[in-house]
């Protein structure tokens, strides 16, 4: 660990289960502090790719350490080493906070001199100083979040996994989780971090798109866009959005919904803004807006994807 | 390693006696078994319905009637007037036995001429039916040889002098409350071994102990122990509530219970860990906790003899942990049995305790790993 700036680190790793293979042969590689952001639709590999970092799946080929140990034989020495939370805050519903805390300090080995101030830091974090004898199935998401959060970094690991570990919490409360995470990085721990939300994917300093079971790009946010995106991308501010698509996707315009806008990925921008507005103008689609955007990574994404 | 098995230990214990349903089965379970067969289920034959078809109408005829209700074991209802009054009373299921004295039965008598009562029963409870046909004849045969007593012609016979060992009134209570002993600990065992494990996987909370340093020996032992504990706790309370409400006797001085009971809660053990091992969901591995408890206490000789029962299923019967552990709580309560006499079946346990917890142990491993 001392002697390398590299928290993870692997190549070529695979995993097979019979004849589909989940995750296949990919190499990363995570410095230390860094906040690295894994992305890919449901059912890519990215849940198969964290479990074998954690030790919990033995890959079926590759090398890799993380911090600094062997995935092949050392997943007890990683297991003493990483925090790991899953989208389904694992924690016992049945049990108080403070409980829950005591619980996960004693496995994690917490030492008893340190195990008052981790509870207190964990309350604190969480913001339950107050609820500490609060059973945890009548906290709200947003607590319950950051509670499995602290439980999972008892023991102040220097690398931590996160499995989509906003999912299904309220806006407000993921963008609290994401200060966390910030400042987690900021006091030199290494963050992997899986999401499908796109826009979560800025607050990343390092990113790696999966898809079935590939990496198909990496680098920073800007980057991924600068690299990825040689093409334009218009937003079109229409009324009738699905049939302003369909006249579009007609006349051979890749065009992709986003909420109540178009997203139009076009070569050309001068000529591309008259065609559009002529086209929905024989169609009597009134047009509102049409302007030129920064690709967001949901459009780099859409582009890769539509390129494998 | 202490540490954290400790925690694993209180945080079931915690999970346990929060959770209402949980603490049902630890605590009532065992009070309702123990209830049922200390009181309602009993193979013992009382207060059998009689009709009494009595043709001879005389003193030794009521004499009869009065002995055979005397007695406690039959309940004189019906009087008939004519045989064809006993088939409905019988089909009806009015009466489980019906008797007949026909004329003549004191004419005979006095003249010690041999003569005949007929006595009916309702077959179809072949149990009851041969109990209440055995109490008949005995009463019968008593009557018969108080009467020839008084004649001098008796001639002399052979007194049959019965006496039952060990439990002397045979009642049927002290010989079930010491088998709901194994009974019990073996359901709560294996429910509260197989869903406390299966409840981790199903809320996820299985695979977040995966990714701490505890091991699968650690985990086991976690999900071991405290059951084990409960169980030890459900022996005491039921043997508490046999002795001190039931007077159920105690003839040994308990000493090798605890030891006894170490040995079969391995077996027990060892088998709920393997039902976690085969079930996904709580709803399976109680059903397959059942799937497993109700052969296991029907071919454990519980209610049924296992010498009755065919060869190959009495073979299959040596591998029930149940079999032997009623051997030792019978022994111990009702013979007074010391460890010179039960250790083939303590052997025979620790022996099948072993096997059955390597074996689930590896499946565990290899299921969590």
């Amino acid at each position: 660990m001392m002697r390398s700036s590299i928290a993870v680190k692997v190549r070529g790793l695979t995993k097979r289960f019979g004849d589909f293979v989940a995750v296949d042969n990919i190499d990363l590689s995570i410095k230390k502090g860094e906040i690295f952001g894994f992305l890919g639709p449901n059912g890519a590999g990215k849940s198969t790719t964290i479990k074998m970092l954690c030790g919990l799946l033995l890959p079926t080929g590759g090398t890799g350490t993380v911090g600094g140990f062997d995935i092949m034989k050392q997943s007890e020495e990683i297991k003493k080493n990483i925090g790991y939370m899953s989208q389904k805050f694992s924690l016992y519903d049945d049990l108080t906070v403070e409980e829950n805390i005591h619980f996960f300090s004693g496995i994690y080995g917490v030492t008893n001199s340190r195990k008052k101030e981790r509870l207190g830091w964990v309350l604190e974090m969480a913001g339950l100083q107050d609820k500490r004898k609060a059973v945890t199935k009548t906290l709200p998401g947003g607590f319950k979040q950051r509670l499995a959060l602290g439980c999972a970094i008892l023991h102040e690991p220097p690398i931590v996994f996160l499995d989509e570990p906003t999912s299904g919490v309220d806006p407000i409360s993921r963008r609290n989780f994401w200060n966390l995470i910030n400042e987690m990085s900021k006091a030199e721990i290494t963050i992997f971090v899986t999401t499908h939300y796109m826009d979560e994917a800025d607050y990343c300093n390092r990113l790696a798109l999966i898809y079935r079971g590939k990496v198909i790009a990496e680098g920073t946010p800007n980057e991924l866009k600068q690299k990825y995106m040689t093409r334009y991308v218009l937003e079109v501010e229409v009324d009738k959005v699905v049939e302003a698509m369909e006249v579009m996707y007609k006349n051979g315009i890749e065009t992709a919904i986003f909420g109540s806008l178009l997203h139009a990925t076009v070569d050309n921008m001068e000529k591309a803004i008259p065609r559009i507005k002529n086209l929905l103008e024989e169609s009597n689609i009134p047009l509102n807006r049409i302007e030129r955007i920064v690709p967001s990574l949901e459009d780099v994404f859409v582009a890769l994807i539509e390129v494998s | 390693m202490f540490e954290r098995i400790k925690q694993m230990v209180i945080k079931e214990f915690i999970q346990v006696l929060r959770d209402k349903r949980m603490k049902a089965i630890v605590f009532i379970t065992p009070i309702i078994q123990l209830m049922l067969f200390g009181y309602a289920v009993t193979t013992d034959v009382n207060n059998i319905t009689t009709a009494f078809y009595d043709l001879d109408k005389t003193f030794e005829s009521r004499e009869l009637a009065r002995r055979l209700e005397s007695s406690g074991y039959f309940n004189i209802a019906y009087f008939p007037e004519s045989p064809r009054e006993i088939q409905p009373l019988v089909d009806r299921g009015k009466v489980l036995c019906a008797i007949q004295i026909n004329n003549g039965f004191s004419k005979d008598l006095k003249k010690g001429i041999s003569t005949e009562v007929q006595v009916i029963v309702d077959g179809t409870d072949s149990n009851t039916a041969t109990v209440a046909m055995d109490y008949a004849s005995r009463i019968i045969m008593k009557y018969a040889k108080d009467i020839g007593s008084n004649t001098p012609t008796s001639s002399p016979g052979i007194n049959l002098n019965t006496r039952a060992w060990y439990n002397p009134d045979l009642r049927s209570r002290n010989y079930n409350v010491p088998g709901v002993i194994a009974i019990v600990i073996m359901l709560i065992c294996l429910l509260l071994t197989s869903m406390a494990v299966v409840r981790e996987r199903e809320i996820g909370t299985m695979e977040q102990l995966m990714v701490t340093p505890l091991r699968p020996i650690e985990l086991m032992l976690g999900k071991t122990i405290p059951f084990a504990m409960i169980g030890f706790f459900d022996v005491f309370l039921v043997t508490l509530v046999a002795v001190f409400w039931f007077d159920i006797p105690i003839k040994s001085s308990l000493q090798i219970m605890p030891l006894a009971t170490a040995i079969y809660l391995l077996s027990v053990l060892g088998i709920g860990l393997f039902i976690s091992t085969i079930s996904r969901t709580q709803q399976q591995a109680l059903m397959a906790t059942f799937l497993f408890f109700i052969p296991a206490v029907l071919l454990s000789g519980f209610m049924f003899p296992i010498e009755n029962m065919p060869k190959i299923i009495q073979y299959g019967t040596y591998i029930n942990p149940l079999r032997y552990f009623l051997v030792i709580t019978r022994g111990i309560f009702l013979k007074g049995n010391g460890i010179e006499i039960l250790w083939p079946q303590m052997t025979a346990l620790l022996i099948l305790g072993i096997v059955v917890m390597t074996l689930s142990s590896l499946r565990f491993r290899k299921r969590i790993g």
